[in-house]
């Protein structure tokens, strides 16, 4: 179901990306950008992660003049076994935690539940957090990290980097306006190296509901984005949407075709991971729309909320896509 | 519904350009060949080895090489231009273990290294050891050994 927020703003982000990013389109949206290695000065990529996690969320809370009592919740989630990245970097604050998972759908979830308990009057100040880590990723879910096997066209590259957002009832300029809570969709398909297929139709049955819940048609925003469809899936929701009536050659993009360039970069069909989305809406989409450039977005993370057991087992991958409309207020 | 999803999702899925790729494999796979043919001829000249040993000296050979480029982080690179090339032949094999055991060491040398070195090797080993026996076999009861 879609619910209106009317007292829901975006106070604040802190972006920290990585060496792929650094080459992307977007780089110099970035608050910061480690480009030594992707090791972040730890000994493990897990920790890297982590501590990437970490330093985005107390940088945030410094540069919004704030301190940890200030923040009600924190909402965090990651790609890792367990969501560790989140949970071993909370250990750094104190302040409640809410660990959620929705694979790349993450930060859309977070965004969400955040959003809900500031109009209810349940919470002043939420911090809503997710990260991801290529090689991390990589390992957990594919092979070790130097093996180097052929890869599929429609392989996506998981984005190194870590976003967090301070979510207030203080009035702003950025309004979180709406959210659609995704439904888990599953349309049979198994490869896992097609991700893009795999999400589309959740990107596809969330971005419906919230059309026709709110009685608006695409060209109602700015720019629709989807969180990493990649090139592919990008294709296939344009496709599906059209044979549904929704028109979305106009104002449609993908995260994962932002974050990264497909033309310069080896990255196949284009980002993926919870940072995908999350550091395009906070670092390139936020800044754009305080300039002007846009004033109304609705983001749709993607997520394929799957587990490497039970795709070794042949079974067909779930997916689930929340959508949050943000518009400039005046 | 759901078949006019799939439908759109085959549409929209790129074909892998299987030809391309075998003839690119057929090329480079022939060259790593070539060059471990010339490896081997040097090799008994050199060293004096029969021809048989030789061999066993370039496989070793070739397994430090592709260990190396793995451990320097090049392998996984030269794969994604020369694709299965690489993969097939015995330095795909020591690639498998390399990358294992560089990404297992931080889970100690035992139940890190120890238990997923053959990760990936591991398939190779046993169906390696399963084909022998099986071909062995067919070979006495045909021409006796």
């Amino acid at each position: 179901m879609t619910r209106k927020f009317n007292n829901v703003y975006v106070a604040d982000s802190y972006t920290i990306a990585g060496v792929y990013e650094k080459d992307g389109p977007i780089a110099d949206y970035f608050d910061l950008v480690y480009d030594k290695d992707l090791y972040y000065g730890c000994d493990t990529f897990e920790k890297a992660e982590e501590k990437m996690l970490s330093n985005s969320i107390s940088k945030l809370i410094s540069h919004a003049k704030l301190i940890d009592s200030d923040v009600d919740y924190i909402i965090s989630g990651d790609l890792e076994n367990q969501i560790a990245a989140s949970d071993y970097a909370l250990r750094d604050f104190n302040i409640p935690f809410l660990g959620i998972f929705s694979a790349c759908a993450t930060f859309g979830e977070g965004l969400y539940l955040a959003s809900n308990l500031i109009e209810g009057k349940m919470a002043k100040n939420i911090i809503v957090s997710t990260s991801s880590h290529n090689m991390a990723a990589e390992k957990q879910f594919r092979n070790p990290t130097e093996y180097g096997a052929p890869k599929k066209k429609t392989t996506t590259f998981t984005s190194t980097g870590a976003a967090s957002m301070l979510v207030t009832s203080k009035k702003s300029r950025i309004k979180i306006t709406s959210a659609t809570c995704g439904i888990v969709q599953d349309k049979g398909i198994t490869d896992v190296n097609n991700m893009g297929a795999v999400m589309a139709i959740a990107a596809a049955d969330t971005l419906k509901r919230h059309l026709k819940d709110l009685n608006i048609k695409p060209d109602y925003y700015d720019l629709i984005l989807t969180g990493d469809l990649g090139i592919y899936g990008k294709e296939i929701l344009i496709e599906y949407m059209k044979d549904s009536g929704y028109d979305l050659s106009r104002n449609y993009n993908d995260c994962g075709l932002i974050l990264y360039d497909r033309d310069k970069q080896n990255v196949f069909a284009g980002a993926s991971g919870p940072s995908s989305s999350a550091l395009t809406l906070s670092a390139y989409i936020i800044k754009e729309m305080l300039r002007g450039k846009y004033r109304k977005v609705l983001i749709v993370p993607t997520g394929a909320i799957f587990s490497p057991t039970r795709a070794f087992q042949k079974d067909s991958i779930p997916s689930i896509a929340h959508a949050i409309s943000l518009e400039v207020s005046e | 519904m759901k078949d006019r999803y799939n439908e759109i999702v085959m549409k929209h899925t790129p074909k892998e350009d299987v030809i391309k790729n075998a003839l690119l494999v057929f090329l480079y796979g022939g060259i790593l060949g070539a060059f471990s043919e010339f490896l081997l001829r040097c090799y008994v000249m050199w060293f004096n080895l029969p021809r048989k040993e030789a061999g066993v000296a370039v496989i070793l050979t070739l397994i430090i090489i592709a260990s190396i480029l793995t451990a320097l982080g090049v392998f996984d690179v030269c794969v994604s231009k020369l694709k299965s090339a690489l993969i097939i032949p015995i330095t795909g094999f020591a690639h498998s273990m390399t990358s294992a055991a560089l990404e297992y060491r931080k889970e100690g040398l035992v139940l890190g290294i120890g238990a997923n070195i053959f990760k990936l090797a591991g398939t190779v080993i046993l169906y390696g050891i399963v084909s022998v026996y099986v071909f062995g076999i067919i070979r006495i009861l045909i021409i006796g050994g």
